[in-house]
């Protein structure tokens, strides 16, 4: 936030309207503040008040088990709980079981086969019932029913012989070992069995409109198109909740969102945000508590490898110091998001701090190209066994940032004798079989890497995961390297989390070393709440700002 | 009267099936589809999307998928939604009492207002008022809505802190007056357009029944000049603004699709985006066929209702 001082200048007309705006916001707060409940310094000892919660997607699915998106999780985190949950740091806690299974406490055997889960014995379900193993063997079996139209099956398709010891207690098996399965567990919520069971198509049952869970908000109603209203449940097992009721209102248009945020018609912002160019003038708004919170997603230039051009790590190199990181995060993007030098997020407990940082560096580019061998031609485009370092950069047409950043790149990698040439396409080409097969020669992406916060990346980087060469995943950079594979397996069968960190900060340090993909910014999101909500914490491990809603309460 | 009936309906069915041809194809030839928002999610495996693939259906080929939608609507099904698995039927009933609370109340005021203005402006042809009606209403037509949605929502919202910005109600409030409140920035918003178009059908109708002979008759019976316009000429200018209230109606029930996004309003105009956006096809198909029955009932009640009002027209 401090480096942006010296660019203030440039927003004057911007900082004019923010003053003005705030006048006629502040008519507006004061009425709000009515509604709410007589406040207190710590949580209130019943739950009381409310909080609107601002998304930009509509959550449509409430069977937490089922294909959705960002949105449905705010509401799945708040209505269900899984056996764990991922904390701020990405370490897994418990949540309905008593303890995280690990191979020191017994819950997961030596060779990562057998697993046995112990779970709480006073959690209820929303309607009363109690829950128990039963519950959990139901949830997993049900995952991979083929007559359900289930999410993610990573993970839950090689677990087998799902045994119920006693109420609180099952085990099963493995067809392999499988580490990241522990993190999969905190996205996997648990579903009623004595409500589903009866159902003849889980697909269509009633409960997907009207779930029970044994979360800490109960399902009050849902107003299609516009919002959702939870209220507390007052036998919650864990903490909280400290509000009475939690709504999450559906605004469709991201400047909709942000005045309704600055109005006082919402108390959150959620997904997709406060976006980037809002944030100085948000940040100035009073009663408001807006933050830059990291994300988990990394913005890249991804390198097709197979390439001629990009076969040699000179070029690799050569190019990332030729990018002038600095003025596009701070001319392009208001300063907003973060440099980095991984694919791994900031907040991740895997993540490598000690990187080697880039340093925008044009004659040492050209230098690196010089000493590798690369020539410039007559029309002084660098040439090197018949290969010009010429390629075709794309990335979705009428993203205007991106389009900025490309022309921004397309200046400095001339200047080192590199064409660049721009070929956008819309989303749904870009996306498709033109970015999953390869088909590009290099592509402007924002990629998550990690999936539900667990450090396993062998979906992005192994080589089996190479499409174009028969493979199934999203190495779509094709990249491919022995020792990067080996970490990675060994990664995947790994349960102890210091010796998986070990490994992935490695992966990290050759990947830096390799640089497969020159990596540009660190999606770095802008959270507002209004002042007064407190115990909100964010969670780059997650993929919502509300994904601990039970622990939230106003206070003055 | 029984004839034209048989004819039109003949000639809807013939309409309704090329609509959905048409629209059947588009939907499925648009890059994209109900996966691609799960493609770039890191968990979904190549095999989940798949077999979500084989589980809707989709891998079917797309005639077998047109006949069995088809089918299945002709037994008076339209299907559930991809996303949150409701009845398309229900899915539509849910925002379609939205879009009438704001469609109508822009529409009523709209015709008053527009009426108002046509007549006005015929009356005082070339009058100041006439003129300021005139580049009012181009200023209307030519600025996007969301636009003035976006002004009214800094200047009264935000500025004075008058009314709501956006949304159809306060949460946790329902009460008639909060709903009132909500309405008038976008119904006024929306309006704006509809006053300029019926405004200057209004005056080019009036114009056109002022300079008619029966007009001057009724003048050469020395009847007021109050009289003569308000019971001979606006009575028959009236007639081609039938034809266009048949063509308007419609839209009462399918909604704004930029205003109801700007407004966060939970109409169908946005159902109708989201629904483009999530690649839903059931609920895209079954708003379509539901336009597409409504224009037909539209003019259909049109035509009839300027046969019932002009002695001169007979249907059959």
């Amino acid at each position: 936030m401090t480096e942006r001082s010296d660019t203030k200048s440039n927003y004057s007309r911007r900082d004019a309207l923010r003053l003005m705006a705030i006048g006629g916001a502040a008519g507006l707060i004061a009425p709000n503040l009515l509604g709410k409940p007589a406040f207190a310094q710590n949580p209130p000892a019943s739950p009381t008040g409310r909080v609107v919660v601002g998304l930009s997607q509509e959550p449509t699915v409430f069977n937490p088990l089922m294909p959705h998106i960002e949105a449905d999780e705010a509401v799945h985190f708040s209505v269900f709980d899984a056996l764990v949950r991922m904390d701020p740091k990405g370490v897994l806690q418990p949540n309905l079981v008593v303890e995280v299974p690990s191979q020191k406490n017994g819950g997961i055997s030596e060779d990562g086969l057998v697993w046995r889960i112990r779970l709480r014995d006073d959690v209820r379900w929303h309607d009363g019932k109690p829950f128990t193993a039963e519950d959990v063997k139901f949830t997993l079996e049900l995952i991979t029913n083929p007559k359900f139209r289930a999410w993610r099956t990573a993970g839950h398709s090689l677990v087998r012989d799902i045994k119920v010891v006693s109420p609180t207690e099952l085990t099963w098996r493995m067809e392999e070992a499988f580490a990241p399965y522990q993190s999969f567990l905190a996205e996997t919520f648990m579903v009623p069995k004595h409500i589903l069971e009866k159902e003849a198509d889980p697909n269509a049952a009633a409960f997907n409109q009207a779930p029970v869970g044994t979360g800490a908000f109960k399902w009050a109603q849902r107003v299609a198109g516009d919002h959702i209203e939870l209220v507390a449940n007052a036998d919650y097992a864990g903490e909280g909740p400290y509000l009475e009721r939690l709504v999450f209102k559906y605004i469709p248009d991201m400047t909709v969102l942000y005045t309704q945020f600055k109005s006082g018609d919402i108390d959150l912002v959620d997904q997709a945000f406060i976006t980037a160019d809002h944030y100085a003038e948000a940040s100035q708004l009073s009663d408001r508590v807006v933050k830059l919170e990291p994300g988990a997603s990394v913005e890249s230039i991804y390198l097709n490898l197979e390439k001629p051009q990009f076969k040699d790590p000179a070029v690799r190199q050569a190019l990332y110091a030729a990018i002038d990181r600095k003025a596009i995060l701070e001319a392009l993007y208001y300063g907003v998001h973060k440099p980095t030098e991984t694919f791994m997020p900031q907040n991740s407990y895997y993540y490598n701090p000690n990187l080697p940082a880039q340093e925008f560096n044009l004659e040492r580019a050209g230098q690196i190209l010089d000493e590798a061998g690369w020539v410039p031609g007559a029309d002084g485009i660098r040439v090197k066994d018949g290969v010009r370092l010429s390629f075709a950069n794309s990335t979705t047409s009428g993203n205007h940032l991106r389009e900025q950043t490309q022309q921004f790149l397309q200046q400095t990698f001339a200047e080192i004798g590199v064409e660049m040439t721009i070929s956008n396409l819309p989303a749904a080409v870009m996306w498709g079989d033109f970015w999953l097969k390869s088909q590009f020669e290099s592509a402007i992406s924002g990629v998550t890497n990690v999936i539900a916060g667990d450090p396993d990346v062998s979906n992005r980087l192994h080589t089996k995961a190479i499409v174009a060469k028969g493979g199934k995943g999203s190495n779509t950079g094709q990249y491919s390297n022995p020792e990067v594979d080996a970490l990675l397996e060994k990664g995947a069968r790994t349960f102890d989390r210091e010796q998986r960190r070990a490994i992935y900060l490695r992966v990290q340090e050759i990947v830096r070393q390799d640089l497969p993909f020159l990596p540009l910014f660190a999606y770095t999101n802008v959270f507002g709440r209004k002042q007064g909500l407190e115990g909100f914490e964010a969670n780059s491990n997650t993929r919502v700002a509300s994904w601990h809603a039970a622990g939230w309460y106003w206070k003055d | 009267m029984r004839g034209f009936l048989l004819n039109r309906l003949s000639q809807s069915l013939i309409l309704l099936l090329i609509v959905s041809v048409i629209g059947f194809l588009v939907l499925n030839l648009l890059p994209g589809g109900p996966l691609a928002q799960f493609g770039l999610d890191p968990g979904m495996t190549q095999d989940d999307l798949e077999r979500l693939k084989e589980q809707l259906g989709l891998n079917r080929p797309l005639l077998i998928q047109y006949l069995d939608w088809a089918w299945r609507l002709l037994q008076g099904d339209w299907g559930h939604s991809f996303r949150d698995g409701a009845p398309v039927l229900a899915v539509i009933g849910r925002h379609v009492l939205a879009t009438l609370l704001l469609m109508g109340t822009s529409t009523a005021i709209a015709i008053a207002i527009g009426t108002w203005i046509g007549i006005r402006g015929a009356t005082h042809r070339y009058s100041l008022f006439d003129h300021v009606a005139t580049v009012g209403a181009m200023v209307a037509l030519s600025i996007p809505t969301f636009w003035f949605g976006l002004v009214g929502i800094y200047i009264f919202s935000l500025q004075l802190g008058w009314l709501p910005a956006g949304n159809m109600y306060t949460i946790g409030d329902g009460s008639v007056l909060n709903y009132l409140h909500h309405l008038i920035l976008p119904s006024i918003v929306l309006s704006l357009v509809h006053v300029a178009i019926w405004s200057r059908y209004m005056r080019t109708a009036m114009l056109d029944a002022i300079s008619q002979d029966f007009v001057n008759t009724a003048r050469a019976k020395g009847l007021s000049e109050r009289r003569v316009i308000m019971k001979h000429v606006v009575g028959n200018a009236l007639l081609p603004m039938i034809t266009l209230a048949g063509v308007q109606l419609p839209s009462i029930l399918t909604g704004a699709l930029v205003t109801e996004t700007v407004f966060t309003w939970p109409g169908m105009g946005r159902l109708f985006l989201d629904s483009l956006g999530y690649s839903d096809y059931p609920v895209v198909m079954g708003l379509l066929m539901f336009s597409a029955i409504l224009v037909i009932l539209g003019n259909l009640i049109a035509d009839i209702a300027v046969a019932i009002v002009d002695p001169r027209i007979r249907l059959g």
